[in-house]
């Protein structure tokens, strides 16, 4: 109720506090402040109490301490003699590579539905709308462990790839698929491979080159290179040159039979597959609508003048369409990988070893070291998570400042 | 607005919570229920039979207590625990003890600061593997897949076997071991590790139990007993002595049969007499009465009859005494007297 | 000349002819949908490929299907090697699927009737133009009785529950002329009052029209994810108005609040807040207090929905353009009147799509409680069921169920919702 006569100055009484629009504010910041303060005091007063109770304390020392346990999967090395402190690195590292793989699977997955949503064709168009409907219906943690029974339940032992009759056979004699895992071929990095290493990331900057050259080329002289195969030729040819010049230092680890399990080779585990498929394909089906809200969003009257100009529908989707839409999908999609990475931490439901297998699982069981663990992962996925945003906020600058 | 249901059952907690206080045995008696960590599920052990009734070893010990207690051996309320939760459901107050098949370390002593109220079960880390698999020593799984329980100390002794005899493996996490033995009938992993009772119990599970052997290896200690927290010595004393009188029962050849006719009235052996409340007043110096002991045999039996019940060779677990026999039977159970 | 010879005039119309047959029906519309180019065809005959594969595989497993055998083993005589599904899983287990192992069986009837006033209670808010307002009382009741039917005991813990809330709500009306803010408290407060007063004479009334209580810990099942579903949602609902209104706030300390809570909560996994519930929060209550672990996981599920809610609400707000605003304060509307007369209404509008999309999430991601050792629907599958040594082995059976269950709920839940959206278009009329 705002007044429009001067109010008299000079008498200020408590009343003005309530009633008195100007102070009106800082009696109601003043008041959550102080219930603030007596919210965190009560809390932090129980937590002290109850840890003097029990004789405990808050302390991080156990990090330092050895861990005592293993790990199957270990990006770096790691042994049950480590540091706890180490056991959580392996365990973030796990959920980089499955959020990593995820996504990347992820947009794959979903650009391809979401653009078949939009299909002229009615029987891909259903389909794509079955997945997108069932994926995004049902909880993400039914289908990890729905794929990790496939996984568990359904592959054969190692042991049916044994003996005289085996049951199962290796595909094309270096692919094993197990109830434990994939098993696929390692690359084994010679003497020498460095070159083919950097002759590989040198193509991959010649292929960009290569395509900005061909778009400039066409947008000053109208002139219209191939885009395609000489792409796949420059990132594919020269490395395999260079590998066979070097005497070929990249050499392939076959997984074989060995003891109980295979031996050699990269394994995949089950609880990797498992969450990662699970993911990719939930999450896709978010991403999917997200495209075709995207690619909905963008005028049909663009296609039109687009069709006018006398371009053909696959060159209107890439010059015309997508820019505009990326616009549109990106900032949700980014939120999808922010949503992936947290909920990699289900990865616990298999058993994957990620920081809250490793960190919130078995330091926090077995040093009983509840409220710091708990903080400590709360602490990474925030990071993580406000690490995203940021990234969002610069795109979202980005784009804003091209707007016209 | 859904918000006064909340409301309403926070009243409603925050009335049964309300009268808690330091004293575990006041707020045991005024609640008139024990409240008892177990597992989530081990058939032998702890697990609720068809109508929901929990069953087994380590509940026999939380229904003794609650006899002895309350003189009723139906007032627990069973709270089932993962490995995760269980120390902080004890610590938090959640349950007033836990009888989980939970190993007596030093650190989980001091440093978690909880109090074992003695040993039920003398266990000791072992490996289940399916015959098949044609190995006779654990030191024979050198590259093996290895299912393993996590938040126990089996996935540390696990560890140090395995860097002691200087093999490699694959360890498997698993949370609960229902899902361990999924794992395992699947073959998703070689083998399957835990207390050697645990591995007999599991195996009684199975459809071809014969098909599986534990190995001969036990790898680790594991004096399994039910725990209470530190700083309540009054209620640790209650929980101590429950199951000593228990295992006294037995050397003493008390039965749930004979208990009534034998503390009707003092007989010839004055430690039964004391034990039952005929003679003196032991109870009393807990804060019990004098028939504690008596209500509590009534109710569960005496220790061999526990074990011969739940986890005995006439049963599917079919475990024998072995180290779980009296010490005049040569085994390491061991009751200090009543006196 | 005869007629016949003269030029040919038509002194009648031809009768429409038919379009020709590859324009025309079906043949048109497979032409056009299926068959319109060389790619199009191939993508027809790939996705052709892969349904027929997936009925024909998974055919006789529904058709073999067998509904009544007591084990996995009998149920493999039955089959005796031919493909099937032995659905008798669900048959045998539905009552621990649905209810958990441990709510008593002769008490199913009333967590069901809550099931069935709950869509009772929904009608007149979710179709409220076709319905009578006076209905909107049963669905302010529904919440008590709900609470009595599934939780049992006296009724009269929810009676004094909606004492304490309509004393709050008469004393926020009256409240209202002063302040906005000084009214909430002032109805907090009053609410708080009666319930303390309730608290003290409930249990000297604990046996009046007294239902055999159940604990919660006694719950378990799909029960169990639909409770923590309309609980949490409906409770994070006024929670996530206020921390929206409050981050739109001009009073910095307020907004910073709510900012830090709403970035905070959507920065970490549901597992973690689920994690605290289960084993942190204990240490920041007073010794000694203990309650549910369900209560507990209430707390933390609603507290998560909220930031999220807030979120989307946030978003409602801003689209609606500034004129609204000035329009009511150039009304003379304080606050609290602008807030509920004008912006609210359009702003949630506006969210609807977006707090539905909260729902279905949140409805989903109450499955996570199974990782905390509670035995929802697929903590009963993981657990006793999976372990059971009649039933260990079906795995399809089960999920597929599971699959099923919360697949007709979130499809309906965002069925409606667009539904909703069309009826509330305004737009483009």
């Amino acid at each position: 109720m705002t007044t429009i006569s001067d109010p008299p100055k000079a008498s200020f009484q408590l009343s003005m506090l309530i009633y008195d629009t100007r102070f009106r504010s800082y009696t109601f910041q003043f008041i959550a402040l102080i219930l603030l303060m007596l919210l965190l005091g009560y809390l932090g007063a129980n937590l002290m109490r109850n840890l003097s109770d029990q004789g405990q304390n808050i302390s991080f020392r156990f990090l330092q301490e050895p861990a005592n346990y293993d790990i199957n999967q270990r990006p770096i090395a790691y042994d049950s003699q480590s540091s706890h402190l180490r056991a959580s690195i392996v365990g973030v590292l796990n959920t980089l590579i499955v959020a990593f793989l995820g996504c990347l699977t992820a947009t794959v997955l979903g650009v391809v539905a979401g653009v078949l949503r939009l299909s002229p064709n009615w029987l891909v168009r259903k389909l794509m709308a079955v997945y997108v409907e069932a994926f995004r219906n049902v909880p993400v943690l039914i289908w990890i462990l729905i794929i990790f029974t496939v996984m568990t339940a359904v592959m054969p032992a190692p042991s049916a790839f044994r003996g005289e009759n085996a049951t199962a056979s290796m595909l094309f004699d270096a692919v094993a698929f197990t109830n434990r895992g994939v098993y696929v071929p390692a690359p084994v990095w010679g003497e020498g491979s460095m070159v083919v290493v950097l002759t590989f990331l040198a193509s991959i900057v010649g292929v960009f080159a290569y395509r900005r050259y061909a778009t400039r080329l066409l947008y000053e002289t109208g002139r219209l290179l191939p885009m395609g195969w000489p792409s796949l030729a420059i990132l594919f040819v020269p490395s395999i040159l260079v590998h066979f010049v070097m005497g070929q230092p990249v050499t392939l680890d076959y997984p074989a039979l060995k003891g109980f399990n295979f031996g050699g080779g990269l394994h995949i585990r089950g609880s990797l597959i498992a969450l990662w498929f699970a993911l990719a394909i939930y999450t896709g089906a978010f991403i999917a609508e997200n495209v075709r809200a995207g690619i909905q969003a963008v005028s049909r009257g663009q296609t039109e003048a687009a069709a006018s100009l006398g371009l053909r529908p696959n060159r209107i989707m890439n010059l015309v369409i997508l820019p505009q839409a990326l616009r549109v999908i990106i900032p949700p999609l980014i939120s999808q990988y922010l949503n992936l990475t947290k909920n990699s931490s289900l990865a616990i439901a298999v058993g994957y070893m990620d920081v809250t297998g490793t960190l919130g699982g078995i330091t926090l069981n077995q040093t009983g070291r509840a409220i710091e663990c708990v903080l400590l992962l709360m602490l990474f996925y925030l990071t993580i998570s406000l690490a995203i945003s940021a990234v969002m906020n610069v795109y979202n600058k980005s784009i804003a400042l091209k707007e016209r | 607005m859904n918000k006064t249901v909340f409301l309403g059952a926070l009243t409603v907690a925050g009335l049964a919570a309300g009268a808690s206080a330091a004293a575990t045995l006041d707020d045991v008696k005024a609640r008139g229920k024990l409240n008892c960590g177990v597992t989530t599920g081990l058939a032998g052990f702890a697990a609720p039979d068809a109508n929901g009734v929990w069953e087994g070893f380590d509940v026999a010990v939380c229904r003794a207590v609650a006899a002895a207690v309350l003189s009723d051996a139906n007032a627990v309320e069973f709270v089932p625990t993962t490995g995760k939760t269980r120390f902080t459901a004890l610590a938090s107050g959640e349950i007033d003890m836990l009888s989980r098949n939970t190993t007596w370390t030093f650190s989980r002593d001091t440093d978690l600061k909880f109090d074992f109220a003695g040993i039920n079960y003398y266990d000791g880390q072992g490996f289940l593997v399916p015959k098949a698999l044609g190995v006779s020593s654990a030191k024979e799984l050198d590259g093996a897949t290895v299912c393993i329980q996590t938040g126990t100390t089996t996935e540390l002794n696990l560890a140090d076997f395995f860097r002691a005899n200087n093999i490699s493996y694959e360890p498997v996490p698993i949370e609960t071991n229902a899902e361990g033995q999924q794992q395992y009938v699947a073959g998703a992993c070689d083998a399957y590790t835990t207390d050697a009772s645990g591995l007999a119990s599991t195996r009684a599970a199975f459809e071809n139990p014969a098909d599986h052997v534990i190995l001969p290896e036990i790898i680790s200690k594991e004096p399994l007993g039910p725990l209470v927290r530190h700083g309540d010595n009054e209620w640790g004393d209650i929980v101590r002595w429950t199951l000593n009188a228990l295992i006294s029962a037995e050397e003493l050849g008390i039965t749930s049969a004979n208990v009534a006719e034998l503390a009707s009235a003092p007989g010839g052996n004055p430690e039964v007499n004391r034990l039952l409340g005929t003679e003196g007043n032991l109870g009393e110096m807990m804060g019990l009465d004098n028939e504690w002991a008596k209500r509590a045999i009534a109710a569960v039996g005496n220790y061999g009859e526990v074990f011969e019940k739940n986890i005995g060779e006439k049963t599917p677990i079919g475990l024998s005494r072995g180290l779980n026999a009296q010490w005049t039977d040569g085994g390491l159970l061991y009751s200090p007297p009543f006196r | 000349m005869s007629r016949d010879n003269i030029a040919f005039v038509r002194t009648h119309m031809l009768p429409e002819s038919p379009p020709p047959a590859a324009e025309r029906g079906a043949v048109k519309w497979l032409r056009e949908n299926l068959f319109s180019s060389v790619g199009n065809t191939v993508l027809t005959l790939v996705a052709a490929y892969v349904v027929i594969m997936l009925v024909v595989s998974s055919a006789p497993w529904f058709y073999n299907g067998i509904w009544d055998s007591p084990s996995l083993s009998a149920c493999r005589e039955m089959l005796d090697g031919r493909t099937g599904a032995c659905f008798a899983v669900l048959t045998e287990r539905w009552n621990q699927l649905l209810f958990g192992f441990k709510y008593p069986p002769a008490l199913y009837w009333r967590p069901t009737l809550a099931f069935v006033l709950l869509f009772v209670a929904l009608a007149p808010v979710l179709f409220y133009r076709y319905m009578p307002r006076g209905l909107l009382i049963l669905t302010g009741l529904y919440p008590f009785i709900a609470y009595w039917l599934i939780w049992g005991g006296s009724l009269m813990v929810p009676v004094f529950a909606l004492l304490g809330v309509l004393a709050g709500a008469l004393v926020y009306r009256r409240m209202l002329t002063v302040s906005a803010g000084v009214a909430v408290l002032a109805g907090i407060v009053a609410a708080m009052v009666v319930w303390w007063a309730a608290g003290r004479v409930t249990p000297s009334l604990a046996d009046v029209m007294a239902l055999q209580p159940v604990a919660s810990r006694d719950m378990g099942g799909f029960m169990i994810n639909l409770m923590l579903g309309v609980i949490c949602v409906s409770l994070s609902l006024p929670f996530g108005i206020l921390l929206a209104l409050g981050r739109q706030s001009s009073m910095p300390i307020i907004k910073w609040i709510c900012v830090v809570f709403i970035e905070f909560i959507r920065g970490v996994p549901l597992i973690t807040l689920l994690f605290v519930a289960n084993v942190v929060l204990a240490y920041f209550l007073p010794p000694g207090t203990t309650f549910d672990l369900i209560l507990r996981v209430i707390i933390m599920i609603t507290m998560f929905a909220s930031a999220y809610i807030a979120e989307v609400i946030r978003g409602g707000l801003a689209a609606l353009p500034r004129g609204q605003y000035e329009a009511a304060d150039s009304l003379g509307l304080d606050y609290a009147q602008a807030m509920q007369f004008v912006i609210l209404p359009q702003a949630l509008k506006i969210s609807i799509p977006g707090i539905v999309n909260v729902a279905v999430g949140l409805f989903k991601d109450t499955t996570l409680v199974s990782i905390i050792s509670m035995f929802d629907i697929v903590g009963m599958i993981r657990g006793p069921i999976l372990a059971s040594t009649e039933w260990n082995g079906v795995y399809w059976e089960l999920f597929g169920f599971a699959c099923v269950l919360f697949f007709i709920t979130c499809y309906g839940i965002s069925q409606y919702s667009q539904w909703l959206e069309r009826e509330l278009r305004t737009d483009h009329r």
